[in-house]
């Protein structure tokens, strides 16, 4: 087994190291676009079919946390670049900090998720058996958390959407499946990210990286940064298109 | 060469010894060989259920098989010998062991993820194969919704999750063999002195790239409608089965690229040798892998002309079909051009070469029938596609497989095989192959549906036509696993360049060490340059080299 920092056998020189991991990360983040852009297409193509239910269930995601959650993921892409631009510089105990920073942004995130999809559970607008659009509606009690005023507004929303699209319901569960898909991917990639953020702290606290050397630090620093575009990616898609005042 | 050649004292088989030394390996020419195991045993998978297809297919009121379990026969052949057989092959075989030993590098730039590849080929496989013991299932290859996702009453969900996992072993090839060829040729091997083989396994590459991960989506997709109900492609829930099609066509016409590239280039490399001539218009053959790649993007729905798409869409998709047709046919010219005044030899890897171009040729221009609106109305799904596609992987791809492993059999092995039988082997295959699947264009022209388990007693004498072919192709492809297991053990030593041959390989002994070089070649000469090496031992009186004598038997 080789040692982090050390010249591995099948490269002649540390440059022909760095490029080459450079490299392969660079096309395994052409391969997610490749991924990630199947998923968007099948979006795309049913909010252009379905319009008027997909402008629902845009209107039921809530933009102060999808939007607290996109500058948290800025941040954090800002933070990971800060760790990067430490190890070039050789601040070794600044390239933890910045480590720990993005990580902790990233559990911000989780949490802020977690909120959204533990509300999307209660209020029924998971696909499956149970899913309903109208169920706040139909049960405002049920949905505390919505307040009277938003209830007026969704409830409004609804019944204009239901008169442009019947089959509201089945189509607006096509968009939690959609919901639930994109952002649910995104999330397993962050947590891979998470993963090898915690990797490359562990080895940070024993010094390892320097100027000369940081390959990893580098590496990691691009998927974290792509998946942060993911994510600038679906907040317009999902929360932002079509919403009404 | 006076004195009979001997195996290097060490070399990549002997170094270590044990199973834990060639299941945790990273040296890219033992995962050649973990590759090789488990795609012969799917070649015998995929084997057997073809077998019980022309079994049932004697008699026209099938005897042996179920409609249902005829469904489960095709779609398990299809699934079994695409997916863990042809595109997995030639890469992952003889592209792992020759792609650092052609560009003079250790090994390939990433060998951990190179052996991380082969276990997740291996997950793969055994969800699939669960899938298979399991009542197998019924759908087609193709995974067509809403049968796939909902009404299929067979192993369906096992099934894509197995081929979506494998689709990652082809990603990490893949970007292994892009970075290699980009970071790691030996000092002097410039892009237009890589061989053909390169080329064609880089073309490969940016198709693996590019297209795995839209199938992978797209199985993911649908295994999310099969297990929770989601419904991208189910018309009950506002989903769209024609939106799965264009998705499973976008990376699955492509994947037929994947297939043939690589044969492609082995052919490239038996030409030149057994001509003994550098392959006539080689920037155009490396520029046609790539047009090929490119092109092949562009072409997914002409799978779905009866669709009811918009006639303008196909049209369209009809034109570039017929333009990918094109770098095909450039190849084709000039490795026939590559022969005129060769000094060609009918060694058993030649004649797979001359059989890939025939039999790719043939195979090829049916495809133009098929592109072509008119006529594709008249034979879209009938056995005129099958025999098309066969002609492709079958007459095409797995010649070049073949070939190629009994051109490189000598370095993987160190020793030879029987020339005679391996000879009789590719005849046999060849005289198998016609017969089984020449009477399938006749079929389908007639009008005998695919994926039926009846037909017109009309028809018979055509099937059974075809059934003879295929126990005949049965035997070819049996011969050659037995003389080259055997060959592998106790073939005649070869010595580091038994043909000879110009490639880097061939510069290092046979088998190679695990390192490959013992010193880093620095190369200063054009790829095929068969005049200007006089170390070759090959006499060039100003014309082409001349063929040496080959002793083995």
């Amino acid at each position: 087994m080789h040692r982090t920092g050390e010249l591995y056998g099948q490269f002649k020189t540390l440059e022909q190291q760095k490029d080459s991991a450079n490299l392969g990360m660079w096309i395994f983040l052409v391969t997610e676009v490749m991924f990630f852009g199947g998923i968007m297409l099948v979006y795309t193509l049913n909010r252009h079919v379905y319009f008027p239910a997909f402008a629902m269930g845009s209107n039921t995601l809530s933009l102060k946390l999808g939007g607290i959650n996109t500058l948290v993921l800025l941040a954090s892409s800002f933070t990971m670049a800060m760790a990067v631009w430490s190890a070039q510089v050789g601040k070794k105990q600044l390239i933890s900090m910045f480590l720990v920073l993005t990580v902790l942004l990233g559990f911000v995130f989780f949490g802020i998720k977690y909120v959204e999809y533990a509300q999307k559970f209660h209020h029924h607008l998971v696909p499956g058996r149970s899913f309903d659009i109208f169920y706040c509606s139909n049960h405002p009690d049920k949905c505390g958390d919505i307040s009277a005023e938003e209830m007026e507004v969704e409830r409004d929303l609804l019944n204009k959407t239901v008169a442009l699209d019947p089959d509201l319901n089945a189509h607006a569960q096509l968009y939690y499946s959609a919901y639930f898909g994109m952002t649910g991917l995104h999330a397993l990639h962050m947590i891979i990210g998470a993963g090898l953020l915690f990797w490359l702290l562990k080895n940070s606290l024993t010094g390892i990286y320097t100027p000369q050397w940081n390959t990893p630090v580098d590496t990691v620093g691009l998927y974290w940064h792509f998946v942060d575009i993911v994510w600038i990616y679906l907040f317009p898609l999902l929360y932002l298109i079509d919403r009404h005042k | 060469m006076t004195m009979a050649p001997q195996l290097p004292e060490k070399h990549y088989l002997n170094e270590t010894y044990g199973i834990r030394s060639w299941l945790l390996t990273t040296d890219h020419k033992r995962i050649a060989l973990l590759y090789l195991f488990s795609v012969t045993l799917f070649f015998f998978i995929g084997g057997f259920f073809a077998m019980m297809i022309r079994l049932h297919l004697l008699t026209p009121s099938g005897y042996l098989l179920s409609a249902d379990a005829y469904n489960r026969m095709f779609t398990m052949h299809g699934v079994a010998m695409i997916f863990f057989f042809l595109i997995p092959s030639i890469p992952a075989v003889l592209g792992n062991f020759l792609v650092p030993l052609m560009i003079g590098a250790k090994d390939l730039a990433f060998p951990r993820i190179n052996l991380l590849s082969w276990y997740v080929y291996v997950v793969g496989a055994v969800f699939t194969l669960y899938s298979m013991v399991n009542g197998g299932l019924d759908t087609g290859w193709t995974f067509y919704t809403p049968l796939s996702t909902v009404y299929s009453n067979s192993a369906v969900a096992p099934a894509v999750v197995g081929v979506f996992i494998t689709g990652f072993s082809s990603i990490l090839t893949g970007l292994n063999f892009l970075v290699t060829i980009h970071t790691m040729r030996a000092p002097g091997m410039t892009w237009f002195r890589l061989p053909l083989f390169i080329w064609a396994h880089y073309a490969t590459s940016v198709v693996m790239i590019l297209g795995t991960p839209v199938i992978a989506i797209t199985l993911g997709l649908a295994a999310m409608e099969r297990l929770f109900g989601l419904g991208f492609f189910n018309p009950a829930l506002g989903g769209d089965p024609i939106l799965f099609q264009h998705l499973f066509w976008f990376y699955s016409h492509p994947a037929v690229y994947i297939m043939i590239l690589p044969a492609m280039g082995v052919i490239s490399e038996l030409i030149a040798t057994f001509a003994r001539k550098k392959i006539f218009g080689y920037h155009f053959v490396a520029a046609a892998s790539l047009a090929i790649a490119v092109i092949g993007f562009l072409v997914w729905a002409h799978h779905m002309f009866v669709t009811g798409q918009s006639t303008y869409a196909a049209l369209v998709f009809s034109f570039l079909t017929f333009l990918v047709a094109i770098p095909s046919a450039v190849k084709v010219f000039n490795w026939t051009a590559t022969l005129f005044g060769g000094s060609i030899s009918f060694d058993t890897p030649m004649l797979y070469g001359l059989g890939f171009i025939g039999l790719f040729l043939i195979g090829g221009l049916t495809g133009l029938f098929l592109g072509s609106l008119g006529t594709d109305i008249h034979i879209h799904d009938t056995y005129f596609v099958v025999a098309h596609f066969h002609y492709i992987m079958v007459g095409g791809a797995i010649m070049g497989y073949l070939g190629g492993l009994h051109f490189w059999w000598p370095k993987i092995t160190g020793r030879m095989y029987s020339e005679w039988l391996a000879r009789l082997a590719a005849v046999v295959l060849f005289v198998g192959f016609n017969l089984t699947f020449f009477p399938q264009f006749v079929l389908g022209y007639l009008g005998m549906p695919r994926r039926y388990h009846v037909y017109p007693p009309e028809f018979q004498v055509y099937n059974v036509m075809s059934t003879a072919g295929a126990s005949i192709l049965a035997i070819g492809y049996l011969l050659p696993m037995i003389y080259l297991t055997y060959a592998a053990f106790y073939g005649k030593v070869a010595g580091s360049n038994p043909w000879p041959a110009t490639g880097l390989e061939w510069q290092t002994a046979s088998p190679p060490p695990t390192e490959n070089f013992h010193v880093t070649p620095t190369v200063t000469w054009e790829a095929y340059d068969f005049h200007n090496r006089p170390e070759l031992g090959l006499e060039v009186p100003g014309g082409a080299a001349h063929a040496p004598a080959h002793g083995d038997d």
